[in-house]
């Protein structure tokens, strides 16, 4: 591991001016549980870190059933889970979270951290970058691109993203608020993730000087959500596919649906086709099957990794049938 | 002459008993030191630098920077300028420094120049490798004749990736000097008594000048026999920088070079009798371990020796770190190659395969009537009969549920073993060898068979292995250690015992042949009255230990060789998936004359998940771009957790025609048909044949796309 400054700030204000404003020359601490192993096989070598841990107003979960859900960046994905709110109103979180598997990335990991770790392609992580070049050239169509992205992927990013809960919590219309030097903003968190287009580009929208602070998620009373990973393994695996729904009724049919899909595409994939395809019909296996369709409608296999379109149309079908409490056992 | 032979069965006091492993709270609570725990005062740390191509020349080598860098005390360069690379990650230079940090930093400084050559990582695509060769051609028989007269014939394709042995604790060791010419070297090794010439021969050393000490061991599986350029290497900057050195594998570097097992590819044809008799067998096979080919062919047809037969196995080389022996080299893959085709044939001829494995089990040579009773005995722990069904689970929903079998056999022949055996005058007694516990239990076989033998309780033996100034004793592989250690150690107990009865004859004015030791006690036989403690009894030979030794090979016959083993694994398969859940796997196998029932039932169980975790996660990935390993790492390097393995059974076969036999080892074969087993179970369930292991979930949903839906 490169020999880096260590910053301990306790205000969000301090934080952001301790980053810099250089990509790559600083790097935020949470967790940790993504950044030190990528600092420890030099896939990134920031020369500070700022820990983010001390600053107090980025903790805690708190609920309120008009607010909903506002969880702190730095909040312990142990602590999401802990919450009864979230067990009550939110199992496609909760289900998420089951579904990292690792206790100590349970406990130490954090929300923020979640939506912010780097991409798991074998490229990027053996020092490739993130578009996976060779001079000058894509490794990922001639190589093992097995686990790689059948969605979004027409242009140089073909990694996914890892995120377990991004699709939960865009599913649930989650926000995030993004602080800096100037000020914070609020955005959905789907335009919180962007596919690079070049290899300057990094995989949300998030300058160099800036903190993702707070994720705040509507109140899901009278909605039906629920997610759904194809993972190998009961043990620590990432999915090859997953996928969240969040559904509302609306006269004995479905109202607004959400799906988004995980693991499938450089960011987390939001499948409107596969919302309409659900949209004022009761839930059937045959209505989630049609949105299981509709969500890889479009969707590109690389050599390696047709069978991906299937996990994920199966993804969405699972997700939609054990929101609607109608899981094949 | 003494009677060496083994107790009757109504006379052990320990053997054949299950005992629990004597280090195991020592492991657990971290007492244990590994070599990987050893520190020494001053010592240094050494790192590599490690080709980032698969195939390079070197063109340019500076060590200047890495010199400089702060705590750096030694920089050595393995491959100068000119050296052609052959595989990724192997060794350029070694930097030995103040720090672990130090090592690495001044590894980075280290400026290399690279021409890049093309590689070749693809074995599967035999048509495509340049450099390869027939490493087998063979024919029995007329297999030509019998084919084309054959009632039913069966075509497959089948593969089984290369895997790494994964051990928990990396390949290294710690080396220090006393003065200039002896070394002391804490290694990771399954050959405690052999290393010590290895490194002697490359240091110019006499071998008696270098002692190697493995208390414990983190795991071997097959990887771990040799000194190794690392071992080398780490001595000689111990020798140069004066300080002991500590040099182990980083996580990356234990997969991509520190061992694995060669791939295997075939294509096989079988014929048979419309009843079933086998009779033809074709098979083309290859695949590759690496830069020096595929070290071996699978010993296909495997156990089956069907009449008439031709098998040709091509050798291919690719750019990668040589493959090691991994736990039974080469029958795995044998056992895949051959159970998959058997299943398939099975399946051609609407048969049970349990009943084609009965109906041609003559031809599986002289453990024939073995087989035959494990194979009842498992599919009575499997209600096979009742369970199982023709391929393609015909039952509604997405998970099919299906039965597969394997068989497989292994020598487990004993090692040479030296023991020496020490009564000390307070009564304690020690059993000394240059032998090594990989974490399968030698200690407390070893112990038990010193307790036996001098009918003492386990509690007042101890044992003392790991140090090559023990007497001599083989390198851990083969399953050798079992029979040879517990053999040995028998013999020189057995002497060690008889030396005491001579001493202490006086005392209970008896001769030696007129005493024994029964329960902690020195009497006259049958007459307790007429008896010293053996406490008592030890002070009677004098200030001095005494010391007996025994050998293996030796008089009596301890141990035997040859082995069967059948496998039933029963899985669930999600066709919409592909993903596979064990639900359970039964093993039954022999070991002649069992010493300690439960660390046998263990070696079985731990087996079969080292079987379930190739048959569907382990998968060295090499990328057809760069050369490189892709997985090097435990994230993607998939290994199966407690969740993903479902029920295990274990039947021991044992009693009469399995006692009298003796000793024989148990390390490799019950890891070989677990394999073949679960991927003949998946062909149950899902109805058609996948042809690659692991069996994951795209090669799953591929074989059902191609094959039809079940």
């Amino acid at each position: 591991m490169q020999a880096f400054e260590y910053a301990n700030p306790t205000s969000i204000q301090d934080a952001v001016r301790l980053l810099g404003s250089n990509e790559g020359e600083s790097a935020v601490l949470a967790g940790g549980t993504d950044l030190l192993s990528l600092m420890k096989d030099y896939v990134v070598t920031p020369g500070r870190l700022v820990n983010i841990k001390s600053i107090e107003d980025l903790q805690g979960v708190s609920f309120d059933s008009d607010a909903g859900l506002s969880i702190g960046a730095v909040a312990t994905l142990d602590e999401l889970a802990a919450q009864d709110s979230v067990q009550t109103h939110y199992p496609a979180l909760i289900q998420a979270l089951d579904g990292i598997r690792s206790a100590q990335i349970q406990a130490a990991g954090t929300v923020g951290g979640d939506l912010c770790q780097r991409p798991r392609c074998w490229y990027f992580r053996r020092g490739f970058g993130l578009l996976a070049q060779m001079n000058g050239k894509s490794m990922v169509a001639d190589g093992d691109n097995r686990y790689h992205a059948i969605l979004g992927n027409d242009g140089p990013a073909q990694f996914v993203n890892a995120s377990s809960l991004a699709p939960a919590l865009i599913a649930l219309g989650a926000k995030v608020t993004i602080q800096g030097v100037s000020g914070s903003r609020e955005i959905a968190l789907e335009d919180f993730f962007q596919t690079p287009g070049s290899q300057s580009e990094r995989e949300n929208v998030l300058a160099p000087n800036e903190i993702l602070t707070r994720i705040v998620v509507p109140a899901a009373s009278g909605t039906q959500n629920a997610t759904y990973e194809v993972r190998e393994k009961e043990a620590l695996d990432w999915p090859l596919a997953a996928a969240s729904v969040s559904l509302t009724e609306n006269g004995g049919g479905v109202g607004q649906a959400r799906v988004v899909l995980g693991h499938v595409a450089p960011v987390p994939w939001v499948s409107e086709k596969a919302g309409m395809a659900l949209q004022g019909k009761a839930v059937s296996r045959e209505s989630a099957e049609s949105a299981g369709d509709a969500a890889v409608e479009g969707a590109r296999a690389l050599s390696r990794n047709k069978y991906k379109i299937q996990l994920a149309r199966v993804a969405v079908k699972r997700a939609v049938l054990r929101a609607a409490g109608m899981e094949e056992s | 002459m003494a009677d060496y032979s083994w107790p009757e069965a109504s006379k052990r006091r320990y053997i054949g008993k299950s005992v629990s492993r004597l280090d195991g709270p020592l492991k657990v609570t971290g007492v244990a030191k590994y070599s990987y725990d050893v520190n020494r005062s001053g010592m240094l740390f050494a790192r590599i630098l490690r080709s980032p191509h698969a195939h390079a020349r070197i063109t340019g080598l500076d060590t200047s920077a890495a010199e400089a860098v702060p705590g750096v005390k030694a920089v050595r360069v393995i491959q100068g300028v000119g050296t052609e690379i052959k595989w990724e990650l192997d060794e350029i230079a070694t930097v030995a420094a103040e720090t672990e940090e130090a090592a690495e930093d001044g590894v980075r400084a280290i400026k290399v120049d690279y021409e890049v050559l093309s590689h070749f990582v693809t074995e599967e695509d035999r048509a495509s490798a340049p450099d390869q060769e027939v490493a087998r051609e063979e024919t029995e028989g007329d297999p030509a004749g019998a084919m084309a007269s054959a009632d039913v014939r069966s075509k497959g394709y089948y593969g089984i990736a290369a895997i790494t042995h994964c051990c928990m604790e990396s390949h290294g060791q710690v080396c220090e000097w006393e003065g200039e010419d002896k070394l002391n070297a804490w290694c990771s090794t399954q050959a405690v008594s052999g290393l010590p010439g290895q490194f002697a021969d490359k240091l110019g050393l006499p071998t008696a000048n270098v002692r190697v000490i493995t208390p414990y061991m983190g795991g071997g599986f097959g990887s771990k026999f040799s000194a190794d350029r690392w071992g080398i290497e780490c001595a000689e900057l111990a020798r140069q920088e004066n300080a002991a050195v500590k040099l182990f594998l980083e996580r990356d570097a234990e997969l991509a070079v520190a061992g694995d097992r060669p791939s295997a590819y075939a294509k096989i044809e079988v014929g048979a009798k419309s009843d079933g008799t086998i009779t033809a067998w074709n098979s083309e096979t290859w695949g590759s371990g690496g830069i020096s080919g595929s070290r071996g062919s699978p010993p296909v047809p495997y156990v089956f020796q069907v009449p008439n037969r031709k098998q040709t196995h091509h050798s291919i080389v690719i750019n990668k770190a040589t493959a090691r022996a991994w736990r039974a080299p080469n029958h795995p893959q044998a056992c895949f190659l051959t159970m998959g085709a058997l299943e398939d044939l099975a399946a051609e001829l609407k048969m049970d395969p349990l009943d084609l494995f009965l109906k041609n089990v003559s031809i599986t040579g002289p453990r024939a009537d073995t087989y035959a009773e494990e194979l009842k005995v498992g599919a009575a722990l499997m209600d096979w009969r009742r369970n199982w069904h023709p391929r393609g689970d015909s039952g509604r929903g997405p998970v099919k549920r299906g039965l597969g079998l394997g068989l497989h056999t292994w020598g487990g022949r004993a090692h040479q073993s030296n023991c020496e055996v020490v009564i000390f005058p307070d009564g304690n007694v020690e059993a000394r060898l240059g032998s090594q516990d990989l974490g399968t239990g030698t200690i407390t076989v070893v112990a038990m068979i010193l307790a036996e033998t001098l009918d003492l309780p386990l509690d007042a033996v101890s044992v003392k292995i790991g140090d090559s100034r023990f007497p001599a004793s083989g390198g851990s592989g083969g399953s050798t250690t079992v029979g040879g250690v517990t053999s040995s150690t028998r013999r020189a107990a057995v002497n060690a015992l008889e030396q005491l009865l001579e001493r202490v004859a006086p005392s209970l004015d008896a001769s030696a042949d007129q005493l024994e030791a029964v329960d902690g006690r020195v009497q006259v036989k049958g007459n307790p009255a007429r008896s010293l403690s053996w406490r008592q009894a030890a002070a009677r030979i004098g200030p001095s230990p005494m010391s007996a030794t025994g050998s293996n090979p030796g008089p009596g016959k301890l141990s035997d060789s040859g082995v069967g083993g059948i496998q039933m694994a029963d899985v669930s398969v999600d066709v919409e998936t592909g993903i596979v859940k064990i639900n359970k796997v039964v093993a039954v196998q022999d070991c002649g004359l069992i010493i300690d029932m439960k660390l046998s039932e263990s070696q079985v169980y731990g087996s079969l998940i080292m079987g379930i975790a190739y048959a569907l996660c382990e998968e060295k990935v090499l990328d057809p771009v760069s050369g490189k390993m892709l997985n090097p790492d435990m994230e993607f390097y998939k290994l199966p957790g407690i969740g993903d393995i479902g029920e295990l059974v274990v039947h021991m076969m044992t009693g009469p025609g399995y006692d009298e036999r003796g000793v024989i080892g148990l390390g490799e074969p019950p890891v070989i048909s677990t394999g073949a087993a679960i991927a003949n179970a998946v062909a149950n369930a899902i109805g058609v044949r996948v042809p690659y292991m692991p069996v994951t979930p795209n090669r799953v949903l591929e074989a059902l796309e191609r094959g039809g839906a079940a």
